[in-house]
């Protein structure tokens, strides 16, 4: 079965500001699709190209095997949006909103709909005006899960969910799985991420800087490894893909701590190995530090060190 | 809360609205000041001497549609008379509206908009708001009034009268700034508050309006119950009344002190009158764009109907009267004959009056087209955009308000005029047909205008509100000042309702109808085409 997304060298600008530069997406059928990236990455921009809102300035985007600009309407019966910032008519009921949206995307199932109102724990009687952030959110993430879509696009969708909605929510997206639909997650909760994605894409500046499992972007950076050591252990400047090297003295050994590129693990276990082990954590990298490296990449005046093979303009 | 905790942060709003109207504002000046001097200049030029002036006098003076609409002359031999005549009503709505609307802006619309959320939590007092922009449009005011007293002394006016109309010019503004004061602490929307303020102020009209149509043993004293009608009544540069205007101020203090009173007890972002829990569900009928926009537009259209057939029946049942305010002498007699007789000066008024219905609704027409970017900025279109909703459906739920809803207004005000005239004149059914007709012919002029807007929302949509609303003004500006100014029709004809016929008592020609009906469809695709190309949002 052919992507339920594959975009393509996608570029957009507004006036001088460039928001797109050359950014490539694929969701396959079926997965949950992490999207991260830092604040104004173009997260939200390629959503709404994705939605035929934005026309894209150029690069490909197919979204269900159509072309979102042209084939806006028929495809969006066929898929559910939450966006970041949920704005709500504001003489409308929650209720109101929900239904309306509903029937305008085909029609929704009466029963999710009050089951997800219930799990939501969501007043349909209130007006627009009158829901708090996290309430807003809610009446556009059940109006979506409601649905019968194919792919659900959501836009960092628990933003202002306390914790025990946040649970709720993930509880759902593992249940929209389960039924066979597609997910485009963007969002900064890691955790969330963490739990819920097959693949994650993480962009930056407009542009993908890694996609892939979890398990391949974890192989491509490094892992963090603390010991206790018998004796020093020698030779270890010789070893490539060794970074922030620390030892002191502790007690009649030493104590060690590093960090390594995963694939050079197993020369540095055995470096240490020969200076005697007493104990050995080796961790490998959360989500969060592999997110907080390209945060600091974005940043060009302070993203010294730690990631300079991806830092071409910083190594001129 | 001591003075100085309540003044806490007035400056610095203070300076915010400064940057925030710094267009706006001057435009606001300009207008005034072009209108009331310009009108002033011109009337120098045309009539120079009293004998010209005598004449003007005795012939348009006696005008009784112009006494009922735009202000009872009181001396019109001098230059200072017939300008504070003329731009006396219209200079008092122009600032009325102005209050109105810089107040909402700067106070419940920041408060709906979540803005004032931010700024409230900073040092600022509760009411700091309120008192900045209270403080910049009132002293805006009092500026322009005194600079229109310099600039008509200059040209040659008593000082006494120049000052005293361009103070109670200003003082009219004043006291509308109160009414908003009073009713943005009422309502939980802006746009309902300026709903209500403009109530208000077209109450004042019809008032003033009934008070000068009624003859000398009708009601008259109404006129004095319109803070418009103080301007008329304090009588500059023919008795100078200079206690008049301090009405308007006495009336400014209480309103203002009330309106403080009322802020007091509520909260934040909250009305006088609480909210109340809508439906769990949505109607069955509520399931597509043209639904969501019939609901959404629905009470605006209501509330313009109530107060159209309120305004329409006033000024249609004044229109009886309207021959007797000529008065019965030789030269009265010779008047109504050049005016076509009786039935000739109640047509002429009563044109004037669908004239002044389609200018009114031109504002409701601009209103709901600017509807469309309103939505799309507050991030409203693009969950619906996401659904199986297209583009040109989305916008044709709300088009159909402007381009229909304008016509229903129009027909139900001129079916008020015609039953309230009708009804005392003892013609009704030839009078509902004429006059319903009357304000039908005015339809295809608002659709020029609605075309226009919709045609800078396709293309350049961030212009959209400051365009729609300086077609209206331009409209406004030349009917008003055109034909005392002298203008060439080269620059009147700009504004559609300057082609329309002068419905009842003429044939109604059918090319200009349908070429401004034309011209409003082609305007109006040209729009949805850009729409449909551009980027939403």
């Amino acid at each position: 079965m052919e992507n339920i997304i594959e975009v393509a060298g996608l570029r957009k600008s507004f006036g001088r500001a460039v928001a797109l530069d050359g950014l490539d997406l694929v969701v396959r059928p079926g997965e949950v699709h992490g999207f991260l990236g830092p604040n104004g990455a173009g997260k939200s921009t390629t959503l709404r190209v994705l939605l035929g809102l934005l026309r894209a300035d150029g690069g490909r985007a197919v979204l269900l095997g159509g072309d979102p600009w042209r084939d806006a309407v028929a495809l969006h019966r066929r898929l559910a949006y939450v966006p970041g910032d949920v704005t709500l008519w504001p003489n409308l009921s929650g209720g109101e909103t929900i239904d309306l949206l509903g029937r305008l995307r085909g029609g929704l199932d009466p029963a999710r709909r009050d089951a997800l109102l219930a799990r939501f724990e969501l007043d349909p009687r209130k007006k627009g005006r009158a829901y708090s952030k996290g309430n807003r959110q809610k009446v556009a993430l059940i109006a979506a899960l409601a649905s019968d879509a194919e792919l659900l696009l959501l836009d960092e969708p628990t933003s202002g969910l306390d914790p025990l909605m946040e649970e709720v929510f993930r509880r759902c997206v593992d249940e929209e799985r389960d039924r066979g639909r597609s997910v485009l997650l963007s969002s900064h909760i890691l955790a969330e991420v963490e739990e819920l994605c097959d693949r994650v894409t993480i962009i930056r500046r407009g542009r993908t800087a890694e996609s892939g499992t979890l398990a391949e972007l974890r192989h491509l950076t490094r892992t963090s490894v603390e010991a206790e050591l018998a004796a020093a252990p020698t030779g270890l400047e010789a070893l490539p893909g060794l970074h922030g090297l620390e030892t002191h003295p502790a007690g009649e050994g030493t104590h060690l701590r590093c960090e390594v590129d995963t694939d050079r693990l197993d020369r540095l276990i055995r470096a240490l190995s020969a200076a005697g082990i007493r104990s050995l954590t080796s961790r490998p990298p959360t989500l969060e530090e592999l997110f907080l490296r390209h945060y600091q990449d974005a940043e060009p005046a302070t993203a010294a060190a730690p990631a300079a093979a991806s830092m071409p303009e910083a190594a001129r | 809360m001591s003075t100085a905790e309540a003044m806490a942060g007035v400056p610095e709003l203070g300076k915010l609205i400064t940057r925030r109207e710094r267009i706006r504002l001057p435009i606001w000046c300009y207008a005034l000041l072009a209108s009331v001097v310009g009108t002033a200049y011109s009337f120098r030029q045309l009539y120079p001497t009293p004998e010209s002036r005598a004449r003007f006098a005795a012939t348009v003076g006696r005008d009784p549609a112009l006494a009922v609409l735009y202000g009872k002359p009181f001396d019109l031999t001098t230059l200072g008379g017939l300008t504070a005549w003329r731009m006396g009503v219209f200079g008092s709505l122009l600032l009325a509206v102005m209050s109105i609307v810089t107040v909402v802006r700067h106070t419940r619309a920041e408060e709906e908009a979540g803005r004032f959320e931010l700024v409230g939590a900073g040092a600022v007092g509760r009411r700091a708001p309120l008192i900045a922009v209270l403080r910049i449009v009132l002293g805006t005011q009092l500026a322009l009034g005194v600079l229109i007293g310099a600039l008509l002394t200059a040209l040659g006016m008593g000082a006494s009268g120049a000052f005293l109309f361009g103070l109670s010019l200003a003082a009219c503004g004043w006291f509308f700034a109160g009414v908003t004061a009073i009713t943005v602490q009422l309502t939980d929307f802006g746009r309902s508050a300026g709903g209500l303020a403009f109530t208000v102020l077209g109450a004042a009209y019809l008032l003033r309006a009934f008070g000068a149509g009624s003859g000398a043993n009708g009601p008259t004293w109404l006129s004095w119950l319109s803070p418009i009608g103080w301007t008329e009544q304090a009588q500059a540069f023919a008795g100078d009344r200079w206690w008049v205007p301090l009405l308007d101020v006495l009336g400014t203090a209480l309103l203002v002190a009330g309106a403080f009173r009322l802020a007091r007890s509520r909260d934040l972002g909250g009305g006088i009158f609480p909210a109340r829990p809508g439906p769990a569900r949505g109607a069955a009928s509520l399931r597509s764009a043209g639904a969501l926009g019939r609901r959404l537009h629905r009470g605006n259209l209501i509330g313009w109907g109530i107060g159209l057939l309120v305004f329409s029946a006033v000024l249609g049942a004044i229109a009886d009267s309207i021959a007797e305010l000529v008065g019965t002498s030789q030269q009265a007699n010779e008047i109504i004959q050049r005016m076509g007789g009786q039935g000739g000066i109640v047509d002429a008024y009563l044109a004037s009056c669908m004239n002044i219905l389609g200018l009114v609704v031109a504002f409701y027409a601009i209103q709901s087209t600017v509807r469309l970017r309103t939505e799309e900025t507050g991030g409203r279109v693009e969950p619906l955009l996401a659904t199986g909703t297209g583009r040109l459906r989305w916008a044709a739920g709300h088009l159909v308000f402007p381009i229909a809803g304008s016509g229903l207004l129009l027909a139900l005000g001129g079916l008020a005029a015609g039953l309230a005239h009708g009804g005392r004149s003892g013609a009704l059914g030839r009078q509902l047909g004429e006059l319903v007709l009357a304000g039908l012919i005015q339809l295809p002029a608002i659709w020029v205008l609605v075309g226009l807007t919709v045609a800078v929302y396709g293309f350049l949509p961030r212009a959209t509100a400051a365009a729609g609303w300086s077609f209206v003004g331009l409209c406004i500006l030349l009917q008003e000042l055109g034909p005392l100014l002298r203008l060439s029709h080269w620059i009147t004809d700009v504004s559609p309702f300057a082609t329309v016929p002068r419905a009842p008592g003429v044939a109604i020609p059918a090319e200009p109808v349908l070429v401004m009906a034309a011209v409003g469809a082609v305007l109006t695709v040209l729009g949805l085409i850009g729409l449909r190309r551009r980027d939403i949002g």
